[in-house]
């Protein structure tokens, strides 16, 4: 019999030993990115490791760089939290100046990347440079102590959101960054989710060869932070698409009139009920006392596809 | 052959950024900086200038792009003031605890509130704790050896700081003077190119830059800061005896003008330091012992220079375009740790003046010669005076 290839690199960018926590999600993005790139690499310089890293301040960057250890097997770098872009942006430029071939990766979470390195994010990918933005989107400042961001969905309990007698949890709706940084007309903007790792392989394959600048933003859960089972991250994150709260959709060009999608339903209707998603996260417990604000949920995500030009029917 | 042409301030640090050949440019547009930046894009355009300018979307990201820059590796220059700076704050630290040699070209202008784009040295003196070093310069041919002089000692491997040269807002960005422009050939000889010893982000060699520092190390880090502070003012006299040497031009840490039989020196940074000059002159033709003394490098601060130039003084006047609420005038402060364990040493006086843009007159220069004279004759009067300040309208 064959041996067959392995689906992804056996290359490693993103050592054990690292300090996050177990089960975490974003720690899967850390390591299938980095693979991911590399592959890009080596097809697109012949190099595997032509691609350095600018990384914002949160968790992934915490758990991972303590002096004098490091889990980083690739060029690394962290300065502070909103400005991942903008370093990225200085490194790309000296790159360049020095002839080196390569990409640079920049990685926030969702509150490095919506909140407050929303602007620096602009500017990168309005100049156009030579970067892959990574934003792991575990939905709110996790590395703080859980508190909510603009990406954090609504409804949910965050240590700034507290549900109670006069609050329902988290009162806004999620503010989606890929849309925001695909009217940039970037060449390449994807969300992706851990709960299918090989559509975002692919996709941090596709951003990291495309020429200019990319963007993934991929949902990728916290155990401490969503109050879930640490052995459940990855099927919480499959539940997300399967259950039509996760879109999964690429935009090249910041053209929307042809969204890509991934794992649609043919008929647009999603099979597995939002509640299955919701009812083993502690972060949305208090809404099964609550249906009114599931069902606002619900709305508030039937518009985001039917802007994204899709009519959905959520269970 | 050297060339002599007329410019402004601002050109000029954009001459010396063409000059020293940074590879990455990032800058904002500020009032009154700004003309730095154009003039860069101008070089550029033109292809006298080969490096990347990042148009950034704000000084805080041009100051991050600068960091990204130099960690690759590469020679990084921006060009800002006033609010910018402020900005830039946060970043200001990481570049320094990094260890990357960045050079900001600063039009010295007031911060907010109320808004004003004129002088004073609010913006670059609030960042004398970020671990930059600080220049300012008297006049545009100044601004332009100072920046080529700032990366020259930055980029010294016992130092391996960022650096600030500061030139005043208006009265130096925005003014003619004929400036030299030394040859490109001396520039490359005194600077070189810039190869940093490490390997900075490179794929070859891999390493780990902004780790997390717990507190079994982070002191240990910042004394290196402290300790390539203090191995600046060695490397200082170095380049400053070689930049005469292959440009003619003498930098003192602390230059003195009639000081050396004076009872009072009138002590300044910046543009300011050319009017006490002429102040002097008149002083000393109506029989006054005075003297002035120009301090063009901020941080580190030259402490045995002005301990020698304080014995030299009966009374040590220091004029400053800054304040920080509270105490003083902020070199006034660091004067008083300088000489608080001299034996002997002067009445020190604080003067804040030509706050905002405010001009600095001779009548206003009197007022402070008569306090330091009262001063001197024993007369008790305020350690820290406001100068020209519109008594009519508080």
């Amino acid at each position: 019999m064959a041996i067959r290839k392995p689906p992804i690199t056996t290359r490693e960018y993103w050592a054990p030993g690292h300090a996050a926590c177990a089960g975490c999600g974003p720690a899967i993005v850390m390591k299938l990115a980095t693979k991911a790139f590399s592959e890009a690499m080596e097809e697109k310089y012949g190099d595997p490791n032509a691609f350095a890293i600018a990384h914002a301040t949160g968790c992934m960057e915490v758990v991972s760089a303590v002096f004098p250890y490091t889990a980083w097997k690739a060029p690394w770098i962290h300065v502070a939290f909103e400005n991942a872009a903008a370093a990225a942006s200085g490194v790309e430029a000296a790159w360049k100046k020095l002839g080196r071939k390569g990409k640079i990766l920049a990685i926030g979470g969702d509150g490095g990347t919506a909140d407050i390195g929303l602007q620096a994010l602009s500017g990168m990918l309005e100049r156009r440079h030579n970067v892959v933005y990574l934003m792991y989107d575990n939905e709110a400042y996790m590395n703080t102590g859980i508190q909510r961001s603009s990406s954090t969905p609504y409804g949910a309990w965050t240590t700034t959101s507290p549900p109670g007698k006069y609050s329902i949890g988290e009162d806004k709706p999620k503010k989606w960054v890929a849309l925001i940084a695909a009217a940039h007309q970037a060449p390449y903007v994807a969300t992706a989710s851990i709960g299918d790792p090989y559509d975002f392989y692919r996709k941090m394959k596709k951003a990291a060869s495309v020429d200019g600048p990319a963007f993934v933003q991929v949902l990728a859960p916290c155990v401490p932070g969503w109050r879930i089972p640490s052995e459940k991250t990855v099927e919480i994150a499959r539940l997300a698409i399967e259950s039509g709260l996760w879109p999964l959709f690429e935009i090249e060009n910041g053209d929307f009139y042809n969204i890509k999608f991934q794992r649609f339903p043919k008929d647009g209707k999603f099979k597995k009920p939002i509640e299955d998603y919701l009812k083993i996260q502690g972060r949305f417990k208090h809404l099964f006392k609550r249906p009114e604000a599931i069902q606002e949920l619900k709305n508030q995500i039937k518009e985001v596809w039917r802007i994204l030009g899709k009519e959905v029917e959520l269970l | 052959m050297p060339m002599r042409k007329v410019m402004k301030c601002n050109e000029a640090a954009a001459w010396a950024a063409k000059l020293a050949k940074p590879k990455v440019v990032a800058a904002f547009p500020i009032t009154p900086s700004t003309l730095v930046p154009e003039k860069i894009s101008e070089f550029i355009a033109d292809g006298e200038m080969d490096a990347e300018f990042i148009k950034v979307e704000s000084e805080h990201s041009a100051i991050s792009a600068c960091v990204g820059a130099s960690a690759a590796g590469v020679r990084a220059f921006t060009a800002t003031a006033s609010q910018g700076l402020a900005l830039m704050h946060e970043v200001l630290f990481i570049a320094a605890g990094m260890r990357l040699p960045i050079v900001i070209a600063i039009g010295n202008r007031s911060l907010s509130a109320p808004i004003n784009i004129w002088n004073d040295w609010q913006d670059s003196i609030s960042e004398r704790d970020t671990g930059w070093m600080q220049f300012y310069a008297e006049n545009n041919q100044e601004a332009l050896d100072l920046i080529l002089i700032a990366f020259k000692v930055a980029e010294n491997e016992r130092v391996l700081l960022p650096a600030m040269v500061g030139f005043d807002a208006f009265i130096l960005t925005h003014t003619v003077e004929p400036v030299e422009i030394p040859d490109q050939e001396v520039v490359d000889e005194f600077l070189g190119e810039y190869v940093p010893k490490h390997a900075y982000l490179d794929p070859a060699k891999p390493i780990t830059q902004g780790a997390l520092g717990f507190p079994a190390h982070y002191m240990e880090v910042r004394y290196t800061v402290w300790e390539a502070m203090e191995n600046a003012r060695q490397v200082i006299e170095e380049v400053f005896d070689e930049f005469e040497k292959k440009f003619g031009r003498r930098y003192y840490m602390i230059e003195e003008y009639k000081t050396d039989d004076a009872e009072i020196i009138l002590l300044t940074m910046g543009s300011l330091a050319g009017t006490l000059k002429d102040f002097v002159d008149k002083k000393r033709e109506e029989g006054v012992k005075i003297g002035a003394a120009k301090m063009t490098v901020y941080r580190p601060f030259p402490i045995e220079e002005f301990r020698a130039l304080a014995k030299k003084a009966k009374v040590l006047a220091i004029l400053e375009k800054d304040i920080s609420f509270g105490i003083s005038g902020a070199v006034f402060a660091d004067a008083g740790r300088v000489l608080v364990n001299e034996k002997e040493k002067p009445i020190l006086l604080d003067f804040i003046i030509g706050l905002g843009g405010r001009d600095v007159t001779f009548e206003n220069l009197e007022e402070v010669v008569e306090i330091s004279k009262k001063a001197l004759v024993g007369e008790k009067v305020e350690e820290v005076n406001w100068i020209g300040l519109r008594k009519e309208i508080l």
